[in-house]
């Protein structure tokens, strides 16, 4: 079986995002870039997959500017067998990602593919469902264990009520939550054999592929900044507190 | 609150991709493995380990310490587990020889990894930087018959390595070494004699320890003519290359001490001990001489990185610290004060910090490369002239990096505060971590012996135009460049008087020698901070130029122009009062009769 691995380029999750002056996004010169930290969990399970020897082949994917190629040598030395580069420059929603994976899918037949249940950046969380959907498979969304069982797989999904845990046939979509797995260090050797894998590039009209203009950004903002709370004493001066403020 | 660490990605590429220019060594062997894009993947991994499993454990590595109980020594809690990490990364071969498992990459990138190791963890970064210095020595003066044994583990991290010098009586003076070596007729010695201060000499994180001991042979010669060196594994190690029989080695006991606590400090025992001698007979300090300069220079590094996170944690306070109003009224009038970010004091101190840490990490990474230069350079005079600038500045960034890194974490401490003085948070430990580095490998007061004593007159001063060159040429090139005036021109005047002093001093040596001792701490300061200001306004010219072309990032290319500029006015003027005190010659020091102190 080949496991199918989308990695997402994103702003580093330690670093503070400040938003450009005039509204149009956050800023990213000179800002550390790094592999979407829900993607990394992906990217893990496929690992262990392979290394339990369920699968044969891991191939990684990131669809994105030039410089994504950098996670995908991330993926590659993590232990990603070959890498698909799909080029393009502007930024990609859900949809158009889907409609990407569903062709590489289609191409390349993953028994499951794998990818971080959001990405950090715009917090979408729609591309694993959206794929799904438009490939016409079975989805395991929010996975925090994945067991394989021949041509089934028992995923456990952390859901509002607690934890769910459903069977789905492969092929499959499964995406990522934060406590399926801690991803390894990359090891010093692997960067450097990594160099020697391939990296195929593509880009939608190879691959038939139209972007999908559905949303538009008008404006990017700070959150507000928070006041500080206040500590009070009895439910009187609560409500007298919430009177105040003309809260009720 | 914990300290935090944050590589220092941006700027060690800064350093390497835009100060440094590699691509004429891309032939190199070293260099053609190392493409910029694997440089920046090895820095980020590397980093990532330095956060995220070495400075966890960097705090609680001091509060614990390191335990002994009968002659075994335990390192603190998570220690052993942070080592396993770091040799299963592979990262203990970073520039190891391809030959014995290593990846053979250039000194330059180990150097960065130890700069963020260090500033991580400097207790941690102990271990493996011993066992490279143990590595070299054997690479460099084994027989092919040791490498073979000795080199695969120390390679990949699963056995490290001590270098054992100091005996109770002697320390800067390795001539009075009395540890002994007799020989043995199936050509090994038994080594017998106490050794002390022996950092890493036993823990619980490998399966063996291979010593390396400089010792005297009976009847060898009087002094440092007359000193071997030895292998002792504390394990003996079989043919197939498991350990075996344990050796006549073991720890007495290890040091209370005032920093680098998770660093085992032992005093190993030597109980006819079976050695191999390494190299020839009584050639052995020589032999030690390599690894020592290497570790000269890894113990600047280590000072850089100490003084680069008490920085960035004095940073951080400074923006959160609420106290007192800025001096032209609040800055921030919704909130109770002001962070004392906004005091011109406390920029002071974090402008030095930061002129300090960002002008000595490219030194010391030009010196890195110049260090790839000279072992595997094609050109023998391209060797000769990057060996030169290397002898020229190891003593240099051996003792100017060590007594700025430790000033450099006080004035971080001085930003905290009293928050600072409290164990709490963790300030206090970087200047106890740091304080050493100023001690060992040759107290700065030997360093500074050695750039007079031995490398200004070295070759007839040949040596010294390693350095005289480049900085001639440099202030050559921007002569009448208006935008450079205000970095050129400082450093010129100071360049003249460096060269000025150097002059004075070649004619006061041949009359006193006690002349050149009384001036060569002053002196040495005087010559750092010339070749800080050359690397200042170099990386001060390639900021103008990217501003200049435009290609983005201009916060942080306006960052290092302010940088330079604080440099030039506030740091590089210290060169005067240098000059004028080192001119005031030996007498005020020597005036005083011993006996009158």
């Amino acid at each position: 079986m080949k496991l199918m691995v989308s990695v997402k380029r994103v702003v580093d999750y330690n670093v503070r995002i400040q938003v450009k002056p005039d509204g149009s996004g956050v800023v990213t010169d000179g800002v550390k870039m790094s592999m979407n930290p829900f993607d990394e969990i992906a990217m893990e399970e496929a690992l262990r997959i392979k290394e339990a020897g369920n699968a044969e082949e891991i191939i990684a994917v990131t669809i994105g500017e030039q410089k994504a190629q950098e996670q995908l040598r991330t993926a590659l030395a993590m232990g990603a067998d070959r890498a698909i580069h799909v080029e393009v420059d502007e930024d990609i929603q859900p949809l158009t990602a889907a409609r990407v994976l569903k062709a590489l899918a289609d191409k390349e037949q993953p028994g499951m593919v794998l990818l971080g249940k959001q990405a950090i950046d715009d917090d979408q969380g729609q591309t694993g469902q959206m794929l799904a959907a438009l490939w016409d498979r079975p989805q395991a969304t929010f996975a925090s264990k994945v067991d394989l069982d021949g041509q089934k797989a028992k995923v456990t999904r952390e859901v509002d009520a607690g934890l769910e845990t459903i069977e789905v046939d492969l092929p499959a979509v499964v995406t990522t939550d934060l406590r399926l797995n801690e991803p390894r260090y990359v090891k010093l050797p692997d960067i450097m054999k990594a160099k020697k894998k391939p990296i195929d590039t593509t880009s939608l009209a190879d691959l038939g592929v139209e972007a999908a203009p559905g949303l538009k950004v008008t404006n990017t903002a700070p959150p507000p900044e928070r006041q500080g709370g206040k500590k009070v004493e009895s439910v009187d001066e609560l409500v007298s507190e919430l009177k105040n403020r003309g809260l009720i | 609150m914990p300290t935090t660490y944050t590589a220092p990605l941006r700027d060690l590429k800064f350093v390497i991709h835009e100060f440094l220019d590699l691509a004429p060594y891309s032939e190199l062997p070293a260099f053609s493995e190392a493409s910029p894009d694997i440089i920046d993947a090895i820095l980020e991994e590397g980093g990532k380990l330095c956060e995220q499993v070495l400075h966890p454990i960097n705090m609680s590595g001091d509060e614990e310490g390191c335990s002994w109980n009968n002659h075994e020594v335990t390192t603190p809690k998570g220690f052993r587990e942070a080592y396993q990490t770091y040799v299963e990364g592979g990262w203990s071969g970073l520039t190891s020889d391809p030959e014995y498992g290593g990846q053979g990459l250039p000194h330059l990138v180990g150097l960065c990894m130890s700069e963020m190791i260090s500033a991580a963890n400097t207790s941690f970064g102990m271990y493996p930087g011993l066992s490279h210095g143990a590595w070299a020595a054997i690479h460099n003066h084994g027989s092919q018959e040791q490498k073979d044994k000795y080199l695969p583990k120390l390679t990949s991290g699963e056995w490290t390595g001590t270098m054992n010098l100091t005996e109770p009586h002697c320390g800067t003076d390795l001539g009075l070494i009395r540890t002994k070596a007799e020989p043995q007729d199936d050509g090994s010695y038994r080594i017998s004699g106490t050794k002390i201060w022996i950092s890493a000499g036993e823990h619980d994180m490998a399966e063996n320890i291979i010593h390396l001991v400089l010792a005297r042979i009976p009847g060898a010669p009087e002094g440092t003519k007359g000193i071997s060196l030895f292998i002792v594994p504390k394990y003996m190690v079989n043919d197939d290359g498991s350990p075996g029989e344990r050796n006549g080695v073991r720890c007495e006991s290890i040091e209370k001490k005032m920093g680098i606590k998770a660093s085992a400090t032992c005093e190993m025992g030597f109980d006819k001990a079976t050695g191999f001698l390494v190299g020839e007979e009584n050639k052995g300090l020589r032999c030690m001489f390599t690894m020592m300069n290497a570790a000269r220079l890894g113990t600047g590094i280590q000072a850089l990185g100490v003084g680069s996170v008490a920085y960035q944690n004095a940073v951080a306070f400074a923006h959160e610290r609420l106290q007192m109003r800025a001096l032209n009224g609040p800055q921030y009038p919704d909130k109770p004060a002001d962070p004392i970010m906004v005091h011109p004091d406390v920029r002071r101190m974090l402008m030095t910090c930061r002129a300090f840490v960002e002008g000595a990490r490219a030194l010391a990474l030009y010196t890195g490369l110049q260090l790839d230069l000279e072992h595997m350079h094609p050109d023998q005079a391209v060797r000769e002239k990057a060996g030169d600038w290397v002898a020229l500045m190891t003593p240099i960034i051996k003792a100017y990096f060590t007594d700025m890194g430790s000033e450099t974490a006080n004035l971080a401490m001085q930003v905290f505060g009293g928050s600072g003085y409290i164990r709490e948070t963790g300030v206090e430990q970087f200047v106890r971590d740091v304080r050493i580095t100023q001690i060992y490998e040759g107290t700065n007061g030997v360093q500074a012996l050695d750039l007079v004593g031995r490398k200004l007159p070295s070759k007839g001063g040949e040596t010294l135009n390693a350095f005289i060159e480049p900085v001639k040429a440099f202030i050559d090139e921007h002569q009448g460049d208006s935008d450079m005036a205000e970095f050129v021109e400082p450093l010129s005047e100071a360049f003249d008087g460096l060269q000025q002093t150097i002059h004075w001093l070649f004619g006061k040596m041949m009359e006193d020698r006690e002349e050149a001792g009384a001036a060569s701490s002053d002196f040495l300061r005087l010559f750092a901070l010339v070749a800080m200001g050359y690397v200042w306004a170099r990386q001060a010219a390639i900021a103008h130029a990217r501003l200049k072309d435009n290609s983005g990032e201009q916060g942080f290319y306006e960052s290092k122009l302010a940088t330079a500029r604080f440099f030039m006015t506030r740091m590089l003027p210290d060169s005067a009062g240098l000059m004028q005190r080192i001119r005031a010659g030996a007498g005020p020091v020597m005036g005083l009769d011993a006996e009158a102190f």
